[in-house]
């Protein structure tokens, strides 16, 4: 079977009789099997998915009407809940967890007859940028064992890429979707914040998160955001907005003025993505577009922006980590103290116990307003410059990582140098507004580079208008 | 401002977790390491701005305050590490 990578191929195959969901999810399966060190599924719900595609081909055979998403076989980061299924954002302490409800984006793809095959390995509560802190070990880099896929929606970057499910689900605070997507070279969009319900995510920084599709193709990604997109009774945050029709995108026509950081080229870049890059930028110029190079002059404050706000808004989701009402309980635990401090400091791993305790530094008292609320005052600088960018440019262009897959160990014991990875990510989270990485080169040794585009708020038509034209 | 082994202890406290000797030494450094880090943020006055809390657009989004019963008393207590019948079950708070 040839790999598809546009889910109207796969639905056109369907129609035509050349496969049926049943083959199709028997392919995945099997080549799930074929990769287990990869480690990119924690759990794969292999009967219920055989049953669910051969009800959907009887219900074909019959002639009965099928939702948008038919044929689908899609896997979802653990860190997005599905009714009656396990659900551990990769952490021990919520061993053995069950969901009693779905998130409104798992509703939204089953309402369209997608097919759900598991759950798939992240980082422990979505924090990191290498997948290398799972509770359940880490996921391997598709094309290169030796190499981390990123983070932390790795298992969902290194299944697509690696065609163990035609698509995934991630989730993206600073980066997440992204950067492992930019890592394994596929498509990752972050949308606005707001453009798609939170019900149903587990919370990490509540202000940042948003869940995204993590595709083989710019049209898989545009259907999935129309499908999930739009308001929820159960997310006052997600917004009013009417959802356009996203997957009727049409390559932008004439030319495009797009702004790149002249800090960007300055060195931050490994040599064969700088010129990687440059070549991109000299191709957008000869087919008539602008690319100016501007000055950001806080390009450097926004990772630390990042940290100060997402750890404080964790240490405060994290809270309810208490071993009382639900997931581990420290078997040691003799009163209630001790029922919270053994269940949480054995039941989090390290990265998660770091970003609690700087969290929970930068909110107290004394500390507040140097580090919380200047912070948050930055971020108000941030979006305003953004913006004023984004209303005389079409749209920031830069790499989505400084880097391609790297060595599992080489960054793991250096948290400030992993913090970096999500150089470039990051302020489409601070800012809310939507980013997109394609894939766009690779390197000598085959490993792929991203290349990601920032709009301004609500524009991810254009951001896929965009992207089509100069892909 | 630098941290030391008596702010992990504090923090910790706060933050419901526990640190051996080893470990503490390890979060000192890690966290001091996290704030020269941050310190980058000194460079810029923002004394004159807003903070930015709210990143959602809408205000007062309303919904009609309807009575759902969303979870069972069964089910609100399927994923309880210690249970009885009707209730979670949890080490005893008050000493007789």
């Amino acid at each position: 079977m040839s790999a598809y990578h546009r889910l109207a191929d796969i639905q056109a195959d369907l129609a035509a009789g050349k496969t049926t969901c049943v083959a199709l999810a028997e392919g995945y399966l099997s080549r799930i099997k074929a990769r287990p060190e990869l480690n990119a599924f924690l759990e794969v719900f292999e009967e219920e998915l055989l049953q669910q595609a051969a009800a959907q081909d009887a219900r074909r055979a019959e002639g009965q009407p099928l939702g948008r998403l038919h044929g689908l076989i899609i896997g979802l980061k653990d860190n997005i809940a599905y009714q009656g299924h396990r659900f551990s954002a990769s952490s021990k302490i919520l061993e053995g967890f069950e969901s009693l409800f779905s998130a409104t984006v798992t509703e939204r793809l089953l309402a369209e007859d997608a097919l759900i095959i598991g759950r798939l390995n992240c980082d422990e509560f979505a924090m990191g940028s290498s997948n290398e802190n799972s509770a359940y070990g880490p996921v391997r880099h598709p094309l290169d064992t030796e190499r981390v896929p990123g983070g932390s929606s790795g298992g969902s970057a290194a299944a697509v890429a690696a065609n163990l499910c035609h698509a995934a689900l991630g989730t993206d605070t600073g980066g997440s979707i992204r950067q492992p997507a930019s890592l394994c070279g596929i498509y990752g969009l972050k949308p606005t914040y707001g453009r798609i319900s939170r019900h149903g995510l587990i919370a990490y920084g509540s202000s940042f998160d948003q869940a995204g599709p993590m595709t083989r193709s710019l049209e898989d990604c545009a259907l999935l955001l129309e499908v999930m997109a739009g308001p929820d009774q159960f997310d006052a945050t997600a917004a009013r907005k009417p959802v356009p029709a996203y997957s009727d995108y049409q390559p932008a026509s004439g030319t495009m003025r797009f702004a790149v950081y002249e800090e960007v080229l300055q060195g931050g870049l490994e040599p064969e993505l700088e010129a990687a890059f440059k070549a991109k930028i000299e191709a957008l110029k000869e087919a008539g577009h602008t690319v100016d190079f501007v000055k950001f002059p806080y390009l450097d404050l926004l990772v630390p922006v990042y940290y100060l706000l997402a750890t404080a808004e964790a240490s405060s989701n994290l809270s309810r980590y208490t071993g009382v009402l639900y997931g581990k309980r420290s078997p040691e635990a003799t009163d209630l103290r001790t029922t919270y401090t053994l269940s949480r400091s054995q039941g989090f791993g390290e990265e998660v116990k770091r970003r609690i305790m700087l969290g929970t530094f930068v909110l107290s008292e004394g500390y507040y307003d140097a580090f919380y609320g200047k912070a948050q005052k930055v971020r108000r600088v941030v979006r305003d410059e953004t913006r004023k960018l984004l209303e005389s440019h079409d749209a920031i262009l830069s790499p989505t990582s400084p880097v391609a897959a790297f060595k599992l160990g080489e960054k793991s014991n250096d948290p400030i140098q992993l913090y970096l990875a999500d150089i470039f990510t990051v302020q489409a989270n601070i800012v809310g507004m939507p980013a997109i990485t394609v894939p766009f080169a690779n390197n000598s040794a085959g490993l792929p580079y991203g290349l990601q585009l920032m709009c301004g708020p609500w524009q991810e038509e254009k951001l896929f208008s965009l992207t089509a034209a100069i892909e | 401002m630098q941290i030391d082994k008596e702010t992990v202890r504090k923090l910790a406290h706060l933050a419901r977790l526990e640190f051996d000797e080893n470990s503490a030494e390890t979060m000192v450094n890690d966290m001091n390491r996290m704030l020269d880090f941050v310190a980058k943020l000194d460079a810029i006055d923002v004394s004159q701005v807003e903070p930015l809390i709210y990143m959602n657009e809408d205000v007062n989004v309303w919904r009609k305050d309807e009575v759902i019963n969303t979870i069972t008393h069964e089910e609100a207590l399927k994923n309880a590490p210690k249970k009885d019948t009707d209730f979670f079950r949890v080490p005893k708070v008050i000493e007789k």
